[in-house]
């Protein structure tokens, strides 16, 4: 579904990405973990395009897209959401998801059509929101709702554009442990269509949703396999599990 | 579970509050008939507020600059009548397409930067044109403006000393232009735009080109803005340089943030405080009238951050 080769980024002297290789096949659930500074989101960014690599390729289902603005690779199904919630403060969660559903819609260049007779863009806005429970917020502004349904607005906007990968930028960071379970539940009950790609610090949850993990650090990729590969893995170990998971290991 | 797009179709509808508006502003004609000229240049500012409440209050681009498109409607419309014909509306069109044409062609670089850049580039923009106006005096008269042409009527209507004619010409072209704007806002456009208003960012990861929705924005502001001006030229049957000033892109910003920035009717309630504020102010003390409008803006500023309008929706609000 997703690949990437020899993908590289540097700032300055800082190697953020260092020949990257990856290859996610459809719907599989992969854990991104590492140190903080290890380049998760870094990758996240490269891989959207939010920033540019120094060189490498990026391609999705076959095509190449390295070359493409962040939004036209929304539009072919590479989509993310933010570890700091970045939202529309002051529009409604309803308003929100209904822009995402008109932008993929091509319908959010339409200036003379009423808004109101976009009936089915609503609609299906307000089945997003039935569906990760937060109909009962829908008509509340963004910086209204509890930090938790925030979070999971930042995956409602990602579901609304129909993505193929889904790139999660640690979806529970600051949600309490219960919480962040219940998160991860929707998260693992979405389509299995749907390639997702989630970083994640705590391991409970990582061992516990994810299929696979890839392992970085120092902007290179360490290791990736399953689960059970990576907790066997000496260097993951003594790089990065550290005292707490070579026990659980 | 209710209509999902109830929200939208109620958010959209008309407020008894807004008829009662468009009915007042038909009493300069009967309240205060010698001071229907007065009333014409607040339409005009107002439709000029309004072109910039399209970037400013809904895309969230900050422009010094916008009175370069208030500048070439305003020029076009004059050498129009000056060379070509007096019929006011078809020029009219031909001054809001030639401003919006300038708009395009500038909203490739502007859609490029943000905040502080944006600014210093609009007034860039704007300083260029107001200094290529006043060298190409052969065109444009220069510093003396251009005169020598004079706009008979509209319609059948003659354009009469006391502005009756002005005035309901200034107004009726406010009022179309302001269903047009109101359109545009309660459109998928619209929301759009209040989109990269609210999270930038956010915009090209729900796959926006926010690129392309601002430039369309910018170009449909400068048209708004260039039939403001082409209005206030045939209206008064003459172009002076102010048109293109940057105190005029200063005064427009000023009356917007007054009024209460993205909601339609900021940018009109703005003009018409600042403009009466303005006539007032300067009647009782010539010399210093800049004071008093000094004093209201940073009292605005300081109570009501989100303008005259922000402040009476958040009374309301709280009234509920």
């Amino acid at each position: 579904m997703l690949s990437t080769r020899n993908l590289n980024k540097s700032f300055g002297s800082l190697v953020v990405a260092q020949d990257i290789a990856l290859e996610l096949p459809k719907g599989v659930r992969y854990a991104l973990i590492g140190p903080n500074g290890a380049g998760k989101t870094t990758l996240i960014n490269l891989l959207t395009g939010m920033l540019r690599p120094d060189s490498g390729e990026i391609t999705l289902s076959g095509g190449d897209i390295t070359s493409l603005p962040p939004y036209a690779r929304v539009r072919k199904g590479l989509v993310r959401t933010f570890q700091i919630n970045t939202l529309f403060p002051q529009l409604t969660a309803l308003e929100s998801v209904t822009l995402a559903v008109l932008e993929r819609e091509r319908n959010a260049h339409n200036w003379w059509r009423r808004l109101a007779s976009f009936d089915a863009a609503a609609e299906e806005a307000h089945g997003i929101l039935r569906s990760l429970r937060l109909a009962d917020g829908a008509h509340r502004t963004t910086r209204e709702l509890a930090y938790g349904q925030q979070r999971l607005l930042e995956i409602a906007l990602a579901l609304a554009t129909r993505p193929r990968v889904l790139l999660l930028d640690e979806p529970a960071a600051g949600v309490p442990k219960e919480e962040s379970h219940e998160l991860f539940t929707v998260i693992s009950n979405l389509s299995s269509e749907l390639t997702v790609l989630f970083i994640e610090h705590d391991m409970d949850v990582v061992f516990r949703f994810a299929s696979r993990i890839i392992v970085m650090v120092g902007g290179r990729i360490l290791v990736q396999g399953t689960p059970d590969e990576v907790a066997a893995d000496r260097t993951v170990r003594e790089v990065y599990l550290g005292k707490t998971h070579a026990r659980a290991a | 579970m209710a209509n999902a797009s109830a929200h939208f179709v109620a958010q959209a509808r008309w407020r008894p509050l807004e008829f009662v508006f468009w009915a007042c502003t038909l009493l300069p004609f009967f309240v205060t008939p010698s001071y229907l000229s007065l009333a014409s240049q607040i339409a005009i500012t107002a439709l000029f507020a309004l072109s910039l409440d399209l970037i400013l209050g809904y895309a969230g681009i900050v422009s010094l600059g916008h009175a370069a498109f208030f500048g070439v409607g305003a020029y076009t419309a004059g050498l129009i009548a000056k060379h070509y014909w007096t019929e006011p509306l078809s020029a009219l069109a031909l001054a809001g397409l030639a401003a919006g044409v300038a708009g395009y062609a500038t909203s490739h670089i502007i859609v490029r930067f943000r905040h502080l850049a944006l600014i210093m580039l609009t007034m860039g923009f704007g300083l260029l044109l107001a200094e290529a106006a006043n060298s190409a005096s052969d065109l444009t008269g220069g510093a003396d403006g251009l005169q020598g042409f004079h706009v008979p009527g509209v319609l059948g209507f003659k354009f009469d000393m006391f502005g009756r004619t002005a005035y309901g010409y200034s107004l009726v072209a406010l009022f179309l232009c302001f269903l047009v704007a109101r359109r545009i806002i309660h459109s998928p456009f619209g929301l759009a735009l209040r989109g990269i208003r609210e999270n930038a960012t956010r915009m090209p990861a729900i796959g926006a080109p926010s690129r392309a929705h601002l430039r369309k924005a910018y170009t449909i502001a400068a048209v708004v803005a260039g039939v403001a001006g082409g209005v206030l030229t045939q209206t008064t049957s003459t172009v002076s340089l102010e048109v293109l000033s940057f105190s005029r892109s200063a005064d427009v910003l000023v009356i917007l943030i007054l009024g209460g920035a993205g909601r339609l009717y900021g940018g009109i309630v703005g003009a018409i405080i600042y403009m009466v504020a303005r006539d007032q102010f300067s009647g009782a003390n010539p010399q210093y009238w800049y004071f008093w409008i000094g004093v209201m803006l940073v009292a605005v500023v300081m109570f009501l951050p989100n303008g005259i309008l922000g402040g009476l929706s958040a009374l309301h609000k709280k009234s509920q």
